[in-house]
């Protein structure tokens, strides 16, 4: 494999402006295949802006974006729609349709892509189910009948129908009780290895960042200011950088990652 | 796939991908499998390049074939592989299939059934709520100061100030029709000066007040609705509670005084375009003048006709916005059933006032205005 297939993700360049506001302006970035990134920032730095403008569903004012292997800007409809069938977009609140039950919202994409028997369909949304960690009668209800987390995962699980390379997630664990947020990254992890997966994680929760990201990126003045292991982020000069990740919780977020897998990464808890 | 037999038992050779895109050509080679009944069958998965969630559904369903009676052995199956099949094991395909449906007519049944139930249990509960305004409205008589003031100022502008140019448009061009129509049927028999009849005790008694009515439903109605539906999503309605005030009293008594106002008002400025219509109508297609028109006007109407329609105006101003605020507060703490809630308020408002004016006509008929 050349060095060039192994990045899933490539950006350069990215303006985006909005009201001649700009939000990024020549930001580059990489992702690399079968890692877990996750995407740190201020609020209005453009997280969720650039995970939508990746997707397609933001037009940029100038700059490149490759998806794996597709100039997502300029290719032709066909192998746009192509490089979509590779990828997984989990919402905030999961964006369910909440006219169909759980597991027709996992055949929805099955379905548009792919002719397949009924019963076969049926077969791959219950596994869906299974895999996302949700009980076997979630898939027959709508979403409304489902608490806050089970969306989240019966959303990851429609994310997940088409077995895509790449995940994006927005905000996975905003919502959850510490409880449920633990669960979920574990789960992300899990499916992550299981399935060989490239995920784009968007994330205020600095818990997800020491328990499942390889690397991290920082969105701060209009560009990405630095990416990297959560290590080498520790020591960057750069102030916001020093507070978001010296900052009160993020200490007590270093603790708890350094007393369940023993590895010491972060600074070490005062007093 | 292939199936082999030799001495040492059954093999069967996993090869190429095994994904969505070649789910359904597997899925047709795993019925036609003639699969060993007993002993041993080794599996070879060397060759398999690719396995996806669909492929190893497939795998899944091949191996519960098997059951239980043969013995199988794995070779050459990736770590990565075992851990996609284990992920599949055991799923219940029956929990995602599609609920059952019944036959037509025992849901045809079923659905008539649930909707005069739901229909009984809204009139009582809207009758209760009538209830509850009306009480809300003797405190408040009893207690002048409590009543919301620039509240009720503020809903007279938005459905009354505010309407005046559509109820305006409205009834003068139906004035025009009236007195066309009219005309045309009237000349027949040479009697087209009654045309000042018809228009104005048509205008008066009923169409003035019924349009507007209607106008006021799909325009304020709606609005109410919308407005503290989508505060009982925000859950600001949840909040007015906790702070020990009454929602009745203050989102919907202020609402309900000022249509009750403002219906009167607006009908009175119904009936005159209306009237202005039928007017303009007669002079440009009869020769009428404006002044023969006042004058056979004058003759053709009572104080009652007119009377009748703005008796009326306070009653459906009362039902269009309680049903308004009715279905507002009704609203779940889901954005999509503000819109469905919207539409239920805005045609049960415009259904009850015409069975309101169907029952006033009998009344009045009754004691013969």
């Amino acid at each position: 494999m050349s060095a060039q297939s192994d990045i899933a993700i490539r950006v350069r360049g990215l303006v985006n402006a909005f009201d001649g506001f700009k939000v990024h302006d020549g930001l580059d970035l990489d992702v690399q295949r079968g890692e877990v990134l996750g995407v740190v920032g201020g609020s209005g730095t453009g997280k969720s802006v650039l995970l939508r403008t990746i997707i397609g569903l933001n037009h940029p004012q100038a700059g490149s974006i490759d998806l794996l292997g597709t100039d997502m800007l300029h290719a032709d409809e066909a192998a746009r729609r192509a490089a979509r069938r590779r990828i997984g977009v989990l919402f905030q609140d999961g964006a369910l349709f909440s006219s169909l039950t759980v597991a027709q919202n996992i055949q929805v994409p099955l379905k548009e892509y792919y002719k397949l028997p009924d019963d076969l369909l049926q077969e791959i949304a219950a596994a869906k189910i299974r895999m996302v960690g949700l009980p076997d009668s979630a898939g027959g209800k709508i979403p409304s009948e489902l608490s806050g987390g089970m969306r989240k995962r019966a959303g990851l699980a429609r994310a997940l129908a088409l077995d895509p390379d790449v995940v994006f997630l927005d905000e996975p664990t905003a919502g959850l009780d510490p409880i449920g947020a633990a669960a979920f990254d574990t789960l992300v992890r899990d499916l992550q290895k299981a399935l060989g997966l490239t995920v784009f994680m968007v994330t205020h929760d600095l818990d997800s960042l020491y328990a499942i990201c390889d690397r991290i990126a920082v969105l701060a003045e209009k560009k990405v200011l630095a990416v990297g292991p959560l290590t080498s982020l520790l020591d960057h000069p750069h102030p916001w950088i020093q507070e978001y990740f010296h900052g009160p919780r993020a200490r007590a977020a270093a603790a708890t990652a350094t007393a369940e897998t023993g590895v010491s990464g972060g600074p070490v808890m005062e007093g | 796939m292939s199936l082999h037999r030799d001495a040492a038992g059954a093999r069967l050779r996993l090869t190429g991908t095994w994904t969505l895109a070649d789910a359904s050509r597997l899925a047709r080679g795993i019925e036609s499998l003639s699969l060993p009944k007993d002993g041993t069958l080794g599996i070879e998965a060397a060759g398999l390049e690719r396995l996806d969630t669909a492929g190893a559904v497939l795998l899944n369903r091949l191996l519960r074939r098997l059951g239980t009676q043969i013995r199988i052995e794995w070779q050459g199956l990736r770590p990565e592989h075992r851990v996609l099949l284990d992920y599949v094991a055991g799923c219940n395909p029956a929990a995602a299939a599609p609920p059952p449906t019944d036959n037509g007519l025992v849901r045809f049944v079923a659905h008539l059934g649930w909707l005069t139930l739901f229909f009984l249990r809204e009139a009582r509960r809207f009758i209760e709520f009538i209830g509850r305004v009306i009480e809300a409205a003797v405190m408040t008589a009893l207690r002048p100061r409590r009543l919301r003031l620039t509240s009720t100022i503020f809903h007279m502008e938005q459905t009354g100030l505010n309407a005046l140019p559509i109820v305006g448009l409205i009834s003068f061009l139906i004035g025009v029709v009236m007195a066309y129509q009219g005309a045309d049927q009237l000349r027949q028999f040479g009697a087209e000066v009654f045309v000042v009849n018809l228009v104005a005790i048509s205008v008066l008694r009923e169409l003035g007040i019924l349009l507007t009515a209607i106008v006021v439903a799909g325009r304020s109605g709606s609005a109410f609705t919308a407005q503290i539906g989508s505060m009982k999503v925000n859950e600001e309605v949840d909040a007015i509670r906790t702070l020990g005030l009454d929602p009745v009293e203050v989102l919907v008594l202020p609402r309900v005084l000022a249509l009750m106002l403002t219906l009167p008002l607006l009908t009175f400025f119904s009936d005159i375009m209306g009237l202005l219509g039928g007017a303009l109508m007669a002079w440009v297609t009869m020769d009428i003048t404006p002044f023969l028109f006042f004058q056979r006007l004058h003759d053709a109407v009572t104080i009652w006709s007119f009377l009748v329609g703005m008796i009326k105006a306070p009653v459906f101003a009362a039902l269009i916005a309680m049903v308004g605020c009715y279905e507002g507060l009704r609203v779940k703490r889901d954005a999509e059933s503000v819109g469905r809630l919207t539409t239920r308020s805005v045609v049960q408002s415009i259904f009850l006032v015409i069975v309101a004016d169907a029952l006033f006509s009998i009344f009045f008929s009754a004691i013969g205005i």
